[in-house]
């Protein structure tokens, strides 16, 4: 009995021991609030630098909500975790971070610690930004402490206890959490690498296409593999993406440009925000160099692909003839989609997408084309100017599942679906987790 | 919430619910009555007119999707009458009670920007979820011909550049002009 106390009082002496030691590793002291610099004080062209790092990072797109106030956060992000609100990054000094030196700026990107000490939560993707220059944190401070300064504090997140307690998130920094600038590839081109630096750093690409794990961490060895993520799913950017016409740096240049092109398809749900706030105002170079990288990735240049004959079959797929007669999708088809989707035999216009050459209807499963099919593409987002209605107005579960089971029959020879309606109904529902 | 668009090239403000139908807002709140409700589930094509130029079905498009685009309807597509599908139209006297028109024309319309120069299965692909029950297809299909060559500046058939608008054959459009 003695042996099994002075046992135990040891075992706990050692977890004891082990929780004093990891909250003393865990511990970051708060570093001293500033009086909010002057916004003249910023070399404006370090500002203007920032502000296209901002964009090449999304700063906007997590932290306004719609038609919110930019950059003064609230935007809910449901996670498995619970619902997580994005923060006031505005140089407000009582709700935003005008009250941030440019130290506590960039711990918080290299280290994802807030000024005050408190760890941020990997939402607030620092796993991404530890790897953007100090230069470039310097610029973007620049940018975010020239904003207008907006007085609002985001709702209270809704992650439960004991999720959370700030310092556990260093139990996940541990485990998951790599911190460290770019390191450049010697054998790669100064080309490749920039395009590296932004994809792999400050625009976090793999954030939303690769998938996570229980805790929520990107699972290294299926780096860019293709998630789902809000209710979409994003497509593999390596040699699984399921396109048929293989994604080039000039497909992937005009993609990220446009929204869209000819041969692929259209940037629709939160990819559309990446292309249209986040990228529209990166410089051509920028735009090719992450093109570059995501085109060595995806080893598009070792697939011997003949376009115009995948472009052909594509087109002849397309075609409705006798046999389609009485299957009610085609019918369907014919009535609502093809007047903007058909294409003559000169070939696929960019503003009427070409569905044999389009991930949607290539990928494992039917998420995305059913968001477009039942929710629409704005005008301003996918292809500017080519928008899609909303179909799920009118047309039942029943009748959406008939067409994607008819374009995934008649423009592939991949294995049907399963359970379409029940996707379907989920999306419908906006039940993404 | 407010949702503002240019309507036939005019600053519109409409004050309504993000997912009303913009065929709704044509209707109702801009009494542009040329376009048309059909079936109401975007299967039948009544309801289309050009958004930033391409053919859309409005009654299945929640207007907040429209925001900050140019509209066009049957009244804005030419000011007077004169597009040469409208002329066509007049021409081959396609219309029988004429409800689907004005969707016909939009589409055709925003069809001869893409595909300048339609063959039958063109037409046929593009035009079939404009619906007529009228059955005026073979009509429908002669004047898109004839404006396409109009289009492409070589001469029309006869009597095709001149023949005026009549009310009785397109009543909206001889309205709203």
């Amino acid at each position: 009995m003695r042996r099994l106390v002075r046992a135990l009082a040891i075992l706990l002496g050692i977890v004891i021991l082990g929780l004093v030691v990891f909250a003393v590793w865990a511990w970051r002291s708060a570093i001293d609030p500033i009086t909010p610099p002057v916004a003249t004080s910023f070399d404006p062209a370090l500002v203007a630098k920032g502000e296209k790092l901002a964009d090449a990072g999304y700063c906007l797109t997590c932290h306004t909500p719609p038609k919110g106030k930019p950059y003064a956060g609230g935007l809910p992000m449901v996670t498995a975790f619970g619902t997580i609100y994005s923060t006031n990054i505005t140089p407000d000094p009582a709700t935003g971070i005008g009250n941030w030196s440019l130290e506590a700026f960039t711990r918080a990107l290299h280290e994802g610690v807030a000024r005050d000490g408190s760890h941020l939560f990997p939402a607030f993707p620092y796993d991404h930004f530890t790897k953007v220059s100090d230069d470039d944190v310097k610029a973007l401070y620049a940018f975010m402490m020239t904003r207008p300064a907006v007085a609002q504090t985001a709702p209270a997140n809704t992650v439960p206890f004991p999720l959370d307690i700030r310092l556990l998130q260093a139990g996940w920094k541990l485990l998951y959490f790599k911190q460290g600038r770019y390191q450049p590839v010697p054998d790669r081109s100064a080309e490749w690498n920039r395009g590296a630096y932004l994809a792999e750093g400050l625009s976090h690409c793999s954030a939303c296409h690769t998938p996570r794990n229980a805790l929520g961490a990107e699972k290294q060895d299926a780096h860019l593999a293709g998630a789902a993520i809000d209710g979409w799913f994003a497509p593999a950017l390596t040699a699984a993406n399921t396109a048929p016409v293989p994604w080039s740096a000039g497909e992937v240049h005009d993609y990220l440009r446009n929204g869209g092109t000819a041969y692929h398809g259209v940037a629709a749900g939160p990819m559309s925000e990446v292309v249209h706030q986040g990228y529209a105002l990166l410089d051509d170079a920028d735009v090719n160099a992450v093109a570059l990288y995501i085109a060595s990735i995806n080893g598009a240049a070792d697939r011997k692909a003949d376009v115009g004959q995948i472009v052909g079959d594509a087109l002849a797929r397309s075609r409705y003839d006798a046999s389609q007669a009485g299957d009610h999708g085609a019918a369907l088809y014919m009535s609502a989609c093809a007047a903007c989707h058909y294409n003559p035999t000169s070939g696929p216009q960019l503003a009427r997408p070409e569905l044999g050459l389009k991930s949607s209807i290539s990928a494992a499963d039917p998420t995305n084309l059913v968001q477009v099919i039942l929710n629409g593409i704005g005008v301003k987002g996918g292809l500017p100017g080519a928008m899609m209605p909303a179909f799920g107005v009118g047309m039942t579960d029943d009748d959406v599942a008939a067409i994607a089971i008819y374009l995934r029959k008649s423009r592939t020879t991949l294995p049907p679906w399963t359970d379409v309606p029940g996707v379907v109904a989920k999306v419908r529902s906006g039940k993404t987790t | 919430m407010t949702t503002t668009f240019t309507l036939n090239g005019k600053p519109m403000s409409a004050e309504v619910p993000d997912d009303t139908p913009l065929l709704w807002v044509i209707r109702e709140t801009a009494n542009l009555t040329g376009t048309k409700f059909g079936c109401g589930i975007g299967m039948c094509g009544a309801c289309t007119v050009h958004v930033e130029g391409r053919a859309t079905r409005s009654c299945i498009t929640p207007v907040n999707l429209v925001d900050g685009a140019a509209i066009t309807t049957i009244e804005g597509l030419s000011a007077d009458n004169s597009h040469p599908l409208q002329k066509a139209w007049v021409t081959c006297q396609v219309p029988q009670c004429g409800y689907c028109q004005s969707g016909q024309i939009m589409q055709a319309a925003a069809m001869l920007k893409d595909i300048p120069q339609p063959s039958d299965a063109d037409i046929d692909g593009v035009m079939s979820g404009n619906l007529c029950r009228c059955m005026a297809y073979v009509r429908i299909r002669s004047a898109i011909k004839i404006a396409a060559v109009e289009m492409h500046g070589v001469a029309p058939p006869a009597a095709a550049a001149s023949a005026p608008a009549t009310p009785a054959s397109t009543p909206e459009v001889a309205k709203h002009a």
